[in-house]
C-alpha cells in the first residue's frame, strides 16, 4: 500500500482501538412474588443527597404499601468501594433491595 | 455496580435508581457486566440540593426514560421474573480487528472522526510504515501485552499490546523518539480520560534525562503549545487513553458535565530540573537522579495564580488561594524557578518538604464550611464516620474551628517555567504515580 496522503490513493491504516474484556453472563436473583410482608433495604451510597432521596422511598412505601418493612442503611464508606460487610447483611436480613441515587 | 453485585452475587433481588442523565452509561456498564437485564429506574437530574418535597414529586412522578411511574418500575423491577431475550445483546467474544479497511486520506480521517477515534482535530495516519518506525524505538515486542486500562472504577479493563499503543502514538503526531515515554504512560493503567462527572483532566510531569534527549521544554512557555514533544507526548496520552478503554464519549463513556480544555493536550511538561532549587520530583518519589520518569496526576480542574511572593502579606495571598482551591482536589504548587527562589528567601523553604509542611498547616478552613461542600459530603464524609483518620477527628470540630483541608502526602511542589517573570499557580489535582521510562525504551 501507499505512504502517499495525497488523498486519492488507497492507504491501509492500524485500528487505534484495545481489546475489549470478555463478558460473562450474570444470573439474576430470582425476583419475590409479592413485596407483602418482606423486608427490603434502602441502600444510601451517599452521593449528592441520596439519603434524602431514599427517606422519601420510605415515606412512600409506609403510605403505599404499609405491608413492606423499609430499612434504610448507609453503604460503609464512599461509593466508590464495594461493601461486602453491608451486602452480607441485607443477604442475611433482607428480602429485596433499592439502590440509589448515585453513578 | 453495586446493585449488580447484590443481586447476581449475593442472590438480593435489586433495583437502583439513577437520575436520567446516566441512561446510556447505565445500559453500557450493566451491559458489559454481563447483566442487561439488570433492574433500573429513573428520576430527574439533579437530586443534590433539592428540597425534600422536590425529591418526593421525583418518587410519586415518572420515568422521564420510559415515562412509567417509578415506584412502579421499581416495585416490577423487585418482583417481575427475568425474561433472558436481553442476553443476546451481551458480546461474550469480542475482538478488535488490526486493520481499517483501506481507503483514501480523506476518507480515512473521517472514519477515525466519525468512530470517535480522535479528539476531534486531524490525526496522522497510523499506516503500517509509521507504525513500524514508532515500534522501533523501544525494545519491547509489538506483540507484547502493554497494560490494561479503564475509565473509572465501575467500567472494565481493557487490554492492549505495545504495537496498540504504537498506533496512537503516530495518531497523535509523535516523533518515535517519544515512544518509551508514551509507552510508560499507557502501562502506567491511570487514564487521561477518565468518565466522571466532574471533567477531569490529566497532568503529566518528566523527570531525568529523557526530557533533554528529546528536547522537552521545562523553560519559557512549557505548559502551553510551544514544543513538539510536550504537545503530541500529552495528546498521544489522551488519545490511547479513550481507544484502548474502549471509548470516551459524552453521554455514554464520559459524563463530564462541562468538559475541560485542559484535556486537549493534557498538561503535559518536563521540570526544569537546571533552575530549580531544590530535589528533582522523581528523586523526591525514589527515583535517582539519573532515571527518566513521567509523573501523572489526575483531577485537574481548579487552577489558582499570582505573581511573586510578597514580601510583607505573602502569608495570606497563598492562604487565600488555597482557600479558594477545590477542597477535594489538593493542591500542586507549580512554581517559576524565580517564585521558587522568592518561596526560599522570604519563609526559608530550602527544601519542598519545608514549603509543603508549612502549606499542609495553612490551609486551614472553618470545620463547618468544609464538611457542607457536596464533594467532602461524597467522598470524605462518609469515611470520617466510619472512622477513617485523619477524617475522623476532624469530623469532631466545632463548625467553626479552622481544620487542615488536606493531607500533607496529597500536596506536591513542580518547578516549571523560563524566568520571564516570577509567575506560579497552584493546580489542584491528585497525584497518581511516577514510572520508569527506562524499562519502556
Amino acid at each position: 500500500m501507499s505512504e502517499s496522503t495525497n488523498g486519492t490513493q488507497n492507504i491501509l491504516t492500524l485500528n487505534p482501538v484495545g481489546f475489549a474484556p470478555k463478558v460473562s453472563p450474570k444470573a439474576m436473583a430470582p425476583r419475590l412474588e409479592s413485596l407483602d410482608g418482606k423486608t427490603i433495604y434502602l441502600v444510601d451510597p451517599r452521593f449528592d443527597d441520596s439519603g434524602l432521596f431514599l427517606r422519601q422511598v420510605q415515606d412512600w412505601f409506609a403510605a403505599h404499601m404499609p405491608s413492606v418493612n423499609t430499612k434504610l442503611v448507609e453503604m460503609s464508606s464512599v461509593y466508590t468501594k464495594d461493601d461486602p460487610k453491608t451486602w452480607e447483611m441485607i443477604k442475611a436480613n433482607g428480602d429485596g433491595a433499592i439502590i440509589g441515587v448515585g453513578h | 455496580m453495586h446493585a449488580i453485585a447484590l443481586d447476581s452475587k449475593y442472590g438480593v433481588p435489586t433495583v437502583a435508581i439513577h437520575t436520567n442523565v446516566f441512561e446510556k452509561a447505565v445500559q453500557s456498564v450493566t451491559r458489559m457486566h454481563g447483566m442487561p437485564e439488570a433492574r433500573y429506574t429513573f428520576v430527574p437530574q439533579p437530586v443534590m440540593g433539592k428540597t425534600a418535597e422536590q425529591l418526593r414529586a421525583y418518587v410519586d412522578g415518572k420515568s422521564p426514560i420510559s415515562g412509567r411511574p417509578v415506584m412502579q418500575e421499581v416495585i416490577e423491577g423487585l418482583t417481575r421474573p427475568a425474561e433472558g431475550d436481553r442476553i443476546k445483546e451481551v458480546k461474550f467474544e469480542r475482538s478488535t480487528p488490526r486493520m481499517v479497511d483501506p481507503d483514501t486520506d480523506d476518507n480515512l480521517q473521517r472514519v477515525f472522526l466519525e468512530n470517535n477515534w480522535t479528539d476531534k482535530l486531524p490525526i496522522v495516519l497510523p499506516t503500517e510504515k509509521r507504525v513500524a518506525e514508532m515500534l522501533a524505538h523501544t525494545s519491547h515486542k509489538p506483540d507484547e501485552i502493554a497494560g490494561h486500562i479503564r475509565s473509572n472504577q465501575f467500567r472494565q479493563h481493557w487490554e492492549f499490546t505495545v504495537e496498540k499503543v504504537a498506533v496512537n502514538a503516530v495518531m497523535a503526531g509523535a516523533k518515535p523518539e517519544y515512544f518509551p515515554v508514551i509507552l510508560a504512560l499507557a502501562a502506567s493503567g491511570v487514564s487521561a480520560r477518565g468518565s466522571t462527572t466532574s471533567s477531569m483532566a490529566a497532568m503529566v510531569v518528566v523527570n531525568g534525562p529523557i526530557r533533554n534527549e528529546i528536547g522537552m521544554n521545562s523553560g519559557t512557555g512549557a505548559m502551553a503549545p510551544y514544543n513538539h514533544a510536550n504537545a503530541t507526548i500529552g495528546r498521544a496520552y489522551g488519545l490511547l487513553s479513550q481507544n484502548l478503554q474502549g471509548g470516551s464519549i459524552p453521554g455514554d463513556s464520559y459524563m463530564g458535565s462541562q468538559g475541560n480544555g485542559y484535556a486537549y493536550g493534557t498538561v503535559t511538561f518536563a521540570e526544569n530540573e537546571e533552575r530549580s532549587p531544590w530535589t528533582p520530583f522523581h528523586v523526591q518519589h525514589g527515583f535517582k537522579p539519573t532515571d527518566s520518569t513521567v509523573s501523572i496526576f489526575t483531577g485537574c480542574r481548579s487552577t489558582a495564580f499570582t505573581l511573586g511572593v510578597r514580601e510583607k502579606y505573602w502569608r495570606e495571598h497563598v492562604r487565600n488561594m488555597l482557600r479558594g482551591m477545590d477542597a477535594h482536589s489538593a493542591p500542586t504548587f507549580l512554581l517559576d524557578p524565580i517564585a521558587a527562589r522568592q518561596y526560599i528567601d522570604r519563609g526559608g523553604f530550602d527544601t519542598k518538604e519545608k514549603l509543603i509542611q508549612w502549606v499542609y498547616e495553612n490551609a486551614l478552613m472553618p470545620a463547618g464550611e468544609y464538611w457542607d461542600y457536596q464533594l467532602i459530603q461524597n467522598y470524605i464524609y462518609p469515611r470520617a464516620t466510619f472512622g477513617e483518620e485523619p477524617y475522623a477527628s476532624k469530623l469532631k470540630a466545632a463548625p467553626d474551628e479552622m481544620i487542615k483541608m488536606f493531607k500533607p502526602d496529597e500536596i506536591h511542589v513542580v518547578v516549571v517555567g523560563g524566568e520571564t517573570n516570577g509567575y506560579w499557580r497552584i493546580m489542584g489535582c491528585n497525584y497518581q504515580k511516577t514510572v520508569s521510562v527506562d524499562e519502556w525504551r
